[in-house]
């Protein structure tokens, strides 16, 4: 029987030839990470060992980006922690004004390779699934034992198989592919599994395409979300760095729990409701749903390829006088080549704000929190309740088309549906 | 472990940011978190739970967020348990790293009206509703787990680990 490529990753970590869905391996990591809100419970967890080192410092990263630059005393204590212990053991560390959100960072700087076994205390750490590698998000008790043991446990998933087919629409992103998913399959729709994207379509889209819908694997439930291996992956890797690695592929007779045919020749834009990502629409089908706030930017669409798609569509329009929007580079590298671009003063011209790299808004920190009854449009992940702020808030989800096309006209609204503009 | 409580019951996806909202994350202060806990799902809950109490939930219980915070705050409100149709993996793992006892069970949910009071065995995998007297077999835990859960939790099992590995002097 032959695997697919989840598991040919864990048997190789595992150091065994095979190894079968259900049963629970303890496995090598090649990089353990956390940030700013999950490394103190990690470090105080860690020091119960009586261990004075982590198992090995370049395979430990923290990255500082929930609540940095620090929105008050508390959270500046929580980044001081972090900062501390990372310097006094010699990890793997980005500070402000060299970083920007992990999930953003981490590859930038070739730290995520095809192959690897890749675990972090955050859930969308899934992410690096898009570059082939078995990616998984964990607690910080769990971050803390694989800092001690170079090893963590995983119950091997089983695999389901996401067969994207047609012909992919002009306007269509990664993200509306990965909430269309969700919204078919649901929130728990691969709970626990392992979602293997494959079909024409994703042979065809971009890694950064690919890194929107691995990233929100979590968010139908899933324990990771990969991709095969091509030219594309190799292409991205070579941009970042030059370090080895070995790409693993699924046999054409591995096991699936399940196959899943998605045709996306008439998909439109999709926006996510509240309060669950699995609540999608077309997003042109909501109409007279008025907003106050977007958000553009977060480990789901804050890379140049998502602020490219914003300037294009925000070039020559004003942001609505009732709106507030946000723009925010998923990290220093993300910003600086907006600026070089000129895409920071579209955002700028038009009356969006371009702020410093930060996962702020998403979660509800800071940098774009919501009153009572306020409505936000937002490329970030999630729309539960209470995220971005106040509980009777509201968060509709979408790619960043339909966020600045929603900036622009003040409501939830489909790129198609601007006025042409007048320059 | 035998555990006995009335219980407060909760719908599917119940997600991390509404057990615990993240404008609370700048502190891992267990009793801090637990005041705030479940506030953006029931924002009375944390004053009306009380030591000992259970909760019952639907699929998917602890969606969303890595956060350890979350079972952190649930176990520190006094929290004995909780009995869910299903549970988020992540969720899953940190509970029973912190040692909150938690089982899958759910024709146990299904039948149960809030109030009712649970008896569960976490070691032989049963529970049963002390209303109806009718008791459920709970999803078994494998052995891998069962041995982080007999050493205490994980860390403990780490540290015992590698003082084994000479990597730390006992």
């Amino acid at each position: 029987m032959g695997l697919t490529m989840t598991e040919k990753i864990l048997a190789r970590a595992a150091g065994r030839d095979s190894v079968t869905p259900g049963e629970i391996v303890e496995v090598a990591v090649d990089l353990v990470m956390t940030n700013d809100i999950t490394a103190p419970l990690s470090i105080r967890e860690f020091k119960k060992t009586g261990l004075e080192r982590v198992f090995d410092p370049q395979k430990v990263v923290m990255v500082p980006d929930h609540f940095v630059p620090a929105k008050d005393i508390k959270s500046a204590e929580q980044a001081k922690i972090m900062r501390e212990f990372a310097h006094e053991q010699g990890t793997l560390y980005f500070e402000v004004g060299r970083a920007g959100i992990e999930h953003v960072v981490l590859p930038e700087n070739g730290l995520t390779l095809p192959g690897q076994v890749i675990i972090g205390a955050d859930s969308h750490s899934c992410t690096y699934g898009a570059f082939n590698a078995f990616s998984t998000g964990m607690g910080s008790t769990d971050i803390a034992a694989a800092m001690a043991l170079g090893t963590t446990w995983v119950r091997v998933p089983p695999s389901i198989k996401y067969v994207y087919t047609g012909t992919l629409p002009d306007d269509i992103g990664g993200k509306d592919l990965i909430l269309h998913t969700i919204g078919k399959v649901g929130v728990d729709g691969a709970l626990s599994a392992a979602m293997e994207f494959t079909g024409p379509v994703i042979e065809n889209l971009s890694v950064d395409d690919r890194i929107e819908m691995a990233n929100m694997a979590i968010e139908a439930g899933a324990k990771t979300g990969i991709f095969p291996f091509d030219e594309k992956t190799r292409e991205w890797m070579a941009q970042y760095g030059d370090k080895p690695y070995e790409p693993v592929f699924s046999d054409d007779d591995a096991e699936y729990k399940e196959i899943v045919e998605i045709d996306v020749t008439n998909l439109k834009p999709v926006v996510a409701l509240p309060h669950l990502p699995s609540n999608t629409y077309p997003a042109e089908e909501i109409t007279d749903m008025p907003i106050q706030q977007v958000v553009i930017g977060s480990c789901t669409n804050g890379r140049i390829s998502d602020l490219r798609e914003v300037a294009e569509i925000m070039k020559g329009h004003q942001v609505h006088p009732e709106v507030r929007c946000i723009v925010i580079p998923g990290s220093q590298e993300v910003a600086k080549q907006a600026t070089r671009e000129g895409l920071s003063d579209i955002f700028l011209d038009a009356g969006a704000i371009f702020s410093t790299s930060t996962c702020g808004p998403c979660l509800g920190g800071y940098m774009g929190v919501l009153a009572e009854g306020e409505r936000c449009v937002s490329t970030t992940n999630r729309n539960f309740r209470g995220r971005m702020g106040h509980r009777n808030a509201e968060i509709i989800l979408s790619g960043p088309r339909v966020a600045a096309a929603s900036a622009i006209m003040g409501k939830v609204a489909a790129p198609n549906q601007i006025p042409v503009a007048v320059s | 472990m035998r555990i006995q409580g009335k219980n407060w019951k909760f719908p599917d996806d119940v997600d991390t940011d509404v057990i615990i909202p993240a404008r609370y994350l700048m502190t891992t202060d267990e009793n801090e978190l637990a005041e705030h806990v479940m506030e953006d799902i029931d924002p009375e809950f944390a004053k009306k739970v009380e030591k000992g109490d259970i909760i019952v939930a639907g699929n998917n219980f602890g969606c969303g967020s890595s956060r350890e915070h979350a079972p952190i705050a649930i176990k520190a409100a006094g929290v004995s348990c909780i009995i869910a149709k299903s549970y988020a993996r992540i969720f899953y793992r940190n509970a029973i790293n912190i040692g909150l006892p938690i089982v899958e069970c759910p024709e146990a949910v299904d039948e149960a009206e809030e109030g009712d009071e649970f008896e569960i065995d976490t070691d032989e995998g049963w529970v049963r509703n002390t209303r109806t007297g009718k008791s459920y077999e709970a999803a078994p835990f494998p052995d891998y787990i069962k041995d982080i859960i007999a050493a205490g939790g994980l860390m403990e099992a780490v540290a015992k680990r590698v003082r084994e590995q000479g990597r730390v002097s006992s």
